[in-house]
């Protein structure tokens, strides 16, 4: 009796995969023209759209970084940077990006304008030099702003393949920066369902170190100290990244 | 469902020659979560047709002691007659939150082309993490997967810390951690699915004295995916 689930599980597998992805073919309109070609862009152009798959945790203003390899905004099992923290804690990215300039192996950075709420969608614009695309990776970070410091979207992918006009999706899971406690406390929540605190400089999460963040238990599911409530809870993905190379 | 599950393994074995899969590859395998630690993994490269476990479908007997008890020698004993390239324990030990073992595989010579995995997570009833079977990428480069919880099915989560980790017997057999709390009056009864499926994550409480689980709902819950398996072709 031979039972092989194999592709069953695969679906499974590649559905949760943060790092896997689709690319879009789309036509690469290679059409004659009489004029002399004009000299290649000297830029190449991405639009990074993040759509905010959750009930009701908006993601605070995006950070996109395009980088090589030596720069990544965080290693699962080692403590954030405090610029990530910064991030995690209020949802403010200006220290994360900060950060990321100063790096000698990052391209280019670009914050989104404003949070996205659930169900919204922001697309962002990054340019790197054409001759910086050979290794290009990029790292797409927020936080969801009704936790204490959940953040979420991709961390080093790759998008040096891309042609223009192509384009690749993720779908990105939570993480727990490891920085702060997770007391689901309105004191210590940025987010509209708190208005409380957000970064602070001492750490006193159970380690000080990213992991996956496990979700919020909330007051309605018996955690009576919580300001949270069933609305916030959240499961995996929690939002969903879209890069199209433009030219 | 142990005569079934064997006779899958004998079917399969030794009908296939060395192919020209034969690939050197190393694996990575990161404990993604916050507050969950994994029993010694069971790695094992074996031939296309065979699955250490099978969602929808009841544990073996060998799943069981792994799911309920961490105990990797019956299916270790399974693999290995099928002619697998089995690693066991690569962590040395357990494998504790967000941390990560590395560990080479060489399928040179065999017709071992899939690639399968199993470990219990601490502190749960019967929750296991499992890859199932995945195709090995042959191609040189690196290959990223993450990886679900399960539930065997075979033991009802009552989150009780007992130390109950033979098959069979109730209740949670450790935590690592040292979070949990005691006198909880029991999360749950018998699985309502008695075949392995998703796992549908621990409950917990907040009464570390007392309540319905011994587990803490703030440490010990979790959110899919566990484990990211990071496969780098040589």
């Amino acid at each position: 009796m031979l039972i092989n689930l194999r592709n069953s599980f695969q679906v499974l597998a590649v559905g949760a995969a943060a790092l896997l992805a689709t690319a879009c073919d789309s036509n690469g309109n290679g059409g004659g023209t009489m004029n002399p070609p004009p000299p290649p862009p000297a830029m190449a152009s991405f639009d990074v759209t993040v759509t905010n798959l959750s009930n009701a945790q908006p993601l605070s203003p995006v950070a996109v970084i395009a980088h090589q390899n030596g720069y990544s905004v965080f290693t699962v099992g080692t403590a954030a940077t405090a610029g990530l923290e910064t991030l995690a804690e209020g949802g403010d990215n200006s220290a994360l990006t900060a950060e990321a300039d100063a790096d000698a192996a990052v391209m280019a950075t670009a914050s989104g304008a404003a949070p996205i709420g659930p169900a919204g969608a922001e697309t962002i614009n990054v340019e790197v030099l054409e001759s910086e695309l050979p290794g290009l990776t990029v790292s797409v970070s927020s936080m969801l702003v009704n936790t204490n410091d959940a953040i979420t979207g991709i961390n080093g992918a790759s998008i040096a393949d891309l042609q223009p006009g192509e384009s690749m999706t993720w779908r990105t899971i939570a993480y727990d920066a490891g920085t702060e406690a997770n007391t689901e406390s309105s004191a210590h929540i940025p987010g509209p369902a708190g208005g409380g605190e957000g970064f602070n400089a001492a750490r006193d999460d159970i380690a000080d170190r990213v992991a996956m963040h496990s979700g919020v238990v909330g007051q309605d599911d018996g955690n009576a100290a919580s300001d949270l409530s069933g609305q916030h809870r959240f499961d995996n993905p929690v939002a969903q990244v879209r890069i199209e190379r433009i030219n | 469902m142990k005569k079934t599950f064997c006779a899958a393994l004998i079917a399969a074995s030794f009908s296939a020659a060395p192919s020209a899969n034969a690939v050197d590859f190393d694996v990575q395998i990161t404990n993604l979560s916050n507050g969950i630690y994994f029993t010694p993994f069971l790695v094992a490269a074996h031939p296309a047709g065979n699955n250490l476990f099978m969602a929808g479908q009841p544990a073996s007997a060998n799943l069981q002691a792994m799911a309920e008890g961490g105990s990797i020698s019956g299916l270790s004993a399974d693999v290995i007659a099928l002619g697998a390239t089995v690693v066991e324990n690569p962590a040395g030990g357990l494998l504790a939150p967000a941390t990560s073992t590395t560990f080479n595989m060489n399928t040179d010579g065999t017709s071992n082309d899939r690639l399968s995995f199993v470990a219990m997570l601490l502190p749960t009833n019967d929750a296991f993490a499992g890859l199932n079977a995945l195709e090995i990428p042959t191609e040189p480069g690196v290959y990223m997967f993450d990886v679900p919880a399960y539930d065997a099915g075979t033991e009802a989560n009552d989150e009780l810390l007992t130390g109950g980790g033979a098959p069979g017997a109730a209740g949670m057999p450790a935590d690592p951690g040292g979070l949990a709390g005691t006198g909880g009056s029991g999360a749950a009864g018998a699985d309502a699915n008695p075949n392995v499926h998703i796992h549908r994550g621990s409950l917990g409480d907040t009464d570390a004295a007392g309540g319905i689980s011994d587990l803490d709902s703030g440490v010990h819950r979790w959110l899919n995916p566990v484990i990211r398996v990071t496969i780098t072709v040589n």
